[in-house]
């Protein structure tokens, strides 16, 4: 199979990432839309590593999947928080800085 | 397969060890320290780690490497220089943040519950904000020394995780710290994951991560241009997020507002040193050899932020939305030295970055201290009639302003003109008089300020500016002196930057 079929892939749940990113509402699903396209990132990498023939794009692929791990522990600790002060995880509740 | 080791210099690579040292010490300090000695000690901890880490840098100033860390870091000159700024605006923060005042008592706790009460009767402060300072910087240090994509990703995240933390740790408001947090974090997120994109593009159009190779490919032209400029696009969106350039500038006004103030001044100067460091090198030696794919799009963000900020500024009520707009316009007017591309941009970048950094840290400090008996006050109608009530600090803050408008005798004025004048000299007319004009409109609104402070009668509402501790005392007289220092006699540090600055490759 042709290799560019999955930088197609990658770019197609990129953008379902970015879309769902912009048009949901609850705190987690967009932060799992952000995740889904870290993890698009990452099968660009591995697929250009598998086409170029060099091994250092599937080596950024598990420093990008640790990083999420860093990424999810402070994310989740910040909506958790915000979730017991105001009983909602919803982005369009979190409006007072807004004039 | 023969495994070798990879050679580190750990000479070159000390100041960053030694704040990643600092930082776990005082996750251990958090720990094990009884309640009483925690602050003091967490704050000898936080500074001597800086200045140890400053000293470190003065020494290694005349280096330049490129295998420091196996071909993953460079140091040279702009490496240091900004390296060493990014700590001067560390310390000086640092002593703001020392006035454990602004800072939840405990961040894990309800915003008015019984265990928060009990947290601040008992005494029972926590101050994990002193190491997520530490590693915070330690990401900064880095972000502009990175030398191939992984550690430039690694690097920024580093930089961007504790930010976010912090930026909801403030004790008054803490519903609107908590919401700035979470803004700053979704978006910041949502930023990375386009700058990782896009560096997953330029490693498919140069089969390289370093950036070595990939300004060779760029050199060579002989890869699939789609992909670098699909490469170059995103990474471009993750690095003006951070400085906060017009269109992505959504996050910074609410960020600003919401974090505690030393946080915001902390963020506002370090991380802009640190982003507009990593640009400036990506920009200067990466995609040079591209120019005539990224200067057209570059200048057109940089007008619309330099406009954009100082336009929106004139309508704020809120003194740290103002300065927020304000530094959105300042990223515009960096963004021409990065266009810039000489080395005369290059030595301006630099110079203004320091410049503004140490009166951005000054002026929030000043903030800080307008208070009423809720906490701070931080919208201007309450600032009325300031220069009446306590004219050395209104006056201290008049002289930052004017430093941000470019007056002359300040740093600000120095900075613009070298950075307007680089980007002239390479041509980018249209940055330099939309560069100008904002200044222009920018300096109506900071006057607007002093007006109101000095020649307006002030309101009785219980509004008064705290005498100021010791430590934060030191931060607004090094950055008054600095400021006006600078504008005064810049020669020596204008030739410093001249002299050590340059790439190496």
């Amino acid at each position: 199979m042709d290799a560019a079929n999955y930088l197609y892939l990658s770019a197609l749940l990129f953008t379902i990432g970015a879309v769902g990113v912009v048009v949901r509402r609850n705190a987690i699903v967009v932060f799992m839309c952000i995740e889904l396209m870290l993890n698009a990132a990452n099968l660009s990498f591995v697929t250009f590593s598998r086409i170029n023939g060099d091994l250092n794009g599937q080596v950024i692929a598990f420093f990008t999947m640790v990083v999420a791990a860093c990424e999810v522990v402070v994310g989740l600790a910040i909506i958790v928080t915000i979730y017991r002060s105001r009983r909602s995880a919803s982005v369009d509740d979190a409006s007072l800085l807004k004039r | 397969m023969v495994f070798t080791a990879p050679v580190l210099n750990y000479t070159l690579l000390s100041p960053i060890l030694i704040l990643l040292g600092g930082a776990l010490i005082g996750v251990l300090v958090e720990a094990f320290v009884s309640k009483g000695l925690r602050a003091i000690t967490q704050l000898s901890v936080t500074l001597g780690t800086l200045i140890l880490s400053l000293v470190q840098v003065w020494k290694i100033r005349n280096e330049q490497s490129l295998t420091a860390a196996a071909g993953s870091v460079v140091i040279d000159g702009p490496a240091v220089l900004l390296q060493a700024s990014i700590l001067i605006i560390a310390i000086i923060s640092v002593f703001v943040i020392a006035d454990t005042d602004h800072f939840t008592a405990l961040a894990a706790s309800l915003p008015g519950s019984d265990e928060e009460r009990h947290a601040v009767q008992s005494g029972n402060q926590v101050t994990e904000v002193y190491p997520l300072t530490l590693f915070a910087i330690s990401g900064m240090m880095l972000f502009p020394i990175s030398s191939d994509l992984i550690t430039l990703f690694v690097a920024l995240e580093m930089l961007s995780l504790p930010l976010y933390l912090m930026a909801g740790l403030s004790r008054r408001r803490r519903l609107a710290s908590q919401e700035a947090a979470l803004k700053y974090f979704l978006l910041g997120a949502f930023s990375s994951a386009f700058f990782l994109f896009g560096m997953a593009y330029l490693y498919g159009y140069s089969a390289s991560v370093t950036f070595a190779g990939i300004r060779e490919s760029v050199v060579g032209g002989s890869g699939n241009d789609v992909l670098l400029l699909i490469g170059m696009a995103f990474v471009s969106i993750g690095l003006l997020f951070k400085v906060g350039a017009v269109p992505f500038h959504a996050w910074s006004p609410d960020v600003y507002q919401g974090a505690p103030t030393p946080i915001t001044g902390f963020m506002a100067a370090a991380t802009k040193v640190a982003a507009f460091g990593a640009m400036l090198r990506i920009y200067y030696t990466v995609f040079a050899n591209a120019q005539w794919s990224w200067t057209p799009l570059l200048s057109a963000i940089a007008i619309i932020t330099m406009l954009f900020g100082s336009l929106v500024a004139i309508a704020q009520r809120d003194v740290k939305r103002m300065l927020a707009y304000s530094s959105i316009a300042h990223a515009g007017f960096l963004l021409a030295g990065v266009i810039a591309l000489n080395k005369a941009g290059l030595d301006a970048s630099i110079f203004y970055l320091f410049a503004y950094g140490v009166a951005t840290v000054g002026a929030f400090a000043i903030v800080t201290l307008v208070r009423d008996a809720g906490g701070e006050v931080t919208d201007l109608n309450r600032w009325k009639g300031l220069g009446k009530r306590s004219p050395w600090i209104a006056t201290t803050f008049a002289g930052f302003l004017l430093a941000f408008a470019g007056i002359p005798l300040t740093s600000g004025f120095i900075g613009k003109f070298s950075i307007f004048s680089a980007a002239y000299e390479s041509g980018a007319k249209s940055v330099v008089i939309a560069g100008v004009l904002s200044s222009a409109i920018a300096a109506f609104f900071y006057i607007r300020v002093i007006v109101l402070m000095f020649f307006t009668d002030s309101v009785q509402d219980g509004t008064s500016v705290e005498i100021p501790s010791a430590l934060t005392r030191i931060t607004i007289i090094f950055s008054t002196v600095v400021t006006f220092a600078l504008g005064i006699y810049p020669a020596p540090l204008l030739s410093f930057i001249t002299n050590l600055a340059t790439f190496i490759r």
